[in-house]
């Protein structure tokens, strides 16, 4: 065991399409980069690599391009604290590792929502993007029975990787109702690359059913999922099935940012048009300044990386392209939001903070989540909230206000991290 | 990418691709539930994402590392808590 530092000009935290697109912009503008990604590869979610998967062109021509430029790419290393400014903390398999920089990126991007129902407890009951994620990384679903279930365009997009890859998917349940998500359906005109990827992903979904205004309202089964009760308008059915892969559309991942002083706007980062955050050497980049998709986290990258590197003349040339993309962006969050009956969907004995199994009847008496934390230990659990903070803002307008050190766990001796008795091993980036 | 790695999944020798996760292996392998809720609910992976912790297990003697976020490397010893 060692701590390793490193110096750089631009750090970049995340390796999704934001992270790259920013770092390999930054490098071509001469700048010594560094990656770091809590994953062990780059790609982020949505080109997370893995067993026998075929890249899209779009990403190994961006991964291409962010070889050729030089950048360092540091996975399996989650940043946990800052040191000082200027100097963030991360910890890996091998230790923690310091990074200096004079500019950092934020393009930390966003998660699943996910919101508490009875047997959301139950294994094989899991996040979209969560079982696709884990299909990526080595599980097999062939001939498995799923129900995809949430609300969001990822819902499509999980199906259709699914099927892909064998799995039986029996139906898509999306919360939205039917005329929001036709409405949106037709303005996608405006956006032919996003039809055209609606349409490639329709190839797969043939012949499975597509449910607007329709919601999982329980799961059932002994030691795993074995059943789902499902509501739509006033039919309630049941569906046998292996697995259930339910998110209720994305939040973004703004903790380290609020960490750093960062103002946030509605649980987004908040950006200037150079996507600089309100300090002015942390720029954030993709949807951890607002979900979006993948172009808009591309452009935003972009423009961060041009913006950190000085290059403010290139930075402004992809503005009206970021118009564009971001005017796609409020369409799907206005298509996608979530229906008031979920707010129903818990009841007093379901567990909302699966950390700490806090259920939902606890949680009544108090008017803020701080009060609720001190007294029920709701949120205080290894995920830190990254779960139940999103659910509870949504039933009870809940927002988490204070992100404190560490933003992950450590391990006890990474926490008292103490560079002045370090063995250090200085590497330049 | 067809290079493969043998593990011990609670003593087990499971042999998977090299570029699986832990929490893939643990799956291919039946373990559905990976661990023990604070009230001894048994709870398998929600986010595959490094999120929700729900994963976790003692890899190399070093507890609560997040399988999702894991590859699977020769000779590794994984333990559930269930
Ligand atoms: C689970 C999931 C699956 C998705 N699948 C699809 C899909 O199939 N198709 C699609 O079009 N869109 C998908 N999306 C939407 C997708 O997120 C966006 O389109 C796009 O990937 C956003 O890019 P980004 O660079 O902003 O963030 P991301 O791609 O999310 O990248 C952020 C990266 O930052 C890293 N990170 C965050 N915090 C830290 C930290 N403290 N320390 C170190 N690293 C950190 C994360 O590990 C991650 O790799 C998915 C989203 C999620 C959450
Ligand atoms: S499944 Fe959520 S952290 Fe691994």
């Amino acid at each position: 065991m060692y701590e390793t530092a490193h110096a750089c000009d631009v750090l970049v935290i995340g390796g999704g399409p934001a992270g790259l697109a920013a770092a390999s912009h930054a490098a071509r503008c001469g700048r010594r980069v560094i990656i770091v990604d809590d994953n062990p590869r780059w790609g982020g979610q949505i080109w997370r690599r893995g067993s026998g998967e075929d890249e899209s062109p779009q990403a190994t021509s961006l991964f291409d391009e962010v070889r050729r430029a030089g950048v360092k790419f540091i996975g399996g290393a989650h940043v946990f604290n800052q040191l000082q400014d200027g100097s963030l903390l991360a910890e890996a398999a091998d230790g923690v590792h310091r990074f200096s920089y004079e500019k950092l990126i934020l393009a930390t991007g966003a998660r699943e929502r996910f919101l508490p129902f009875p047997g959301w407890t139950l294994p094989n009951v899991m996040g979209a993007g969560g079982l696709q994620a884990l299909v990526k990384s080595g599980l097999s679903i062939r001939r498995r029975r799923v129900v995809v279930a949430g609300s969001g365009p990822l819902l499509l997009a999980v199906a259709a990787h699914l099927r892909k890859r064998g799995a039986e998917v029996l139906l898509i349940a999306e919360q939205a109702p039917r005329a929001r998500v036709l409405r949106f359906g037709l303005r996608l005109i405006e956006w032919p690359e996003k039809l055209l990827h609606l349409m490639r992903l329709q190839r797969y979904l043939f012949n499975v059913p597509y449910l607007t205004g329709c919601w999982p309202v329980m799961a059932h089964g002994r030691r795993k999922l074995e059943r789902v009760t499902l509501k739509r308008g006033a039919r309630l059915w049941e569906v046998a099935c292996d697995y259930l892969a339910c998110g209720f559309h994305l939040v973004p991942n703004a903790e380290l940012a609020q960490l750093l002083g960062c103002e946030t706007v509605d649980g987004a980062v908040w950006v200037d048009e150079l996507q600089r955050t309100s300090r002015p050497e942390i720029y954030c980049a993709g949807e951890a300044t607002g979900v979006g998709g993948v172009e808009l986290a591309l452009i935003e990258g972009q423009i961060a990386g041009c913006a950190a590197a000085g290059r403010e003349d290139e930075a402004r040339r992809l503005f009206a392209a970021r118009q564009r993309a971001r005017r796609f962006a409020s369409a799907l969050n206005a298509a996608f939001d979530l229906r008031e009956e979920l707010r129903e969907l818990a009841t007093e004995e379901t567990i909302v903070c699966r950390c700490e199994d806090v259920r939902l009847g606890q949680l009544r008496e108090f008017d803020s989540w701080r009060a609720a934390k001190l007294q029920t230990r709701c949120g205080m659990g290894p995920c830190q909230g990254r779960v139940c903070g999103a659910a509870l803002e949504f039933l009870f307008g809940w927002r988490v206000t204070s992100i404190r050190p560490p933003l992950f766990p450590v391990q006890l001796r990474n926490l008292a991290y103490d560079p002045s008795s370090e063995a250090e091993r200085v590497e330049r980036g | 990418m067809s290079d493969e790695v043998t593990l011990f999944i609670d003593g087990v020798p499971v042999t998977v691709s090299a570029s699986s996760t832990v929490c893939a292996a643990l799956l291919e392998a039946r373990a559905i539930a990976l661990r023990r809720s604070v009230t001894g609910e048994p709870r398998g992976p929600l986010c595959g994402m490094g999120v929700c912790f729900e994963c976790r297990v003692t890899i190399d003697g070093q507890p609560h590392r997040r399988s999702c976020q894991i590859l699977c490397r020769e000779g590794m010893d994984v333990r559930t808590d269930v």
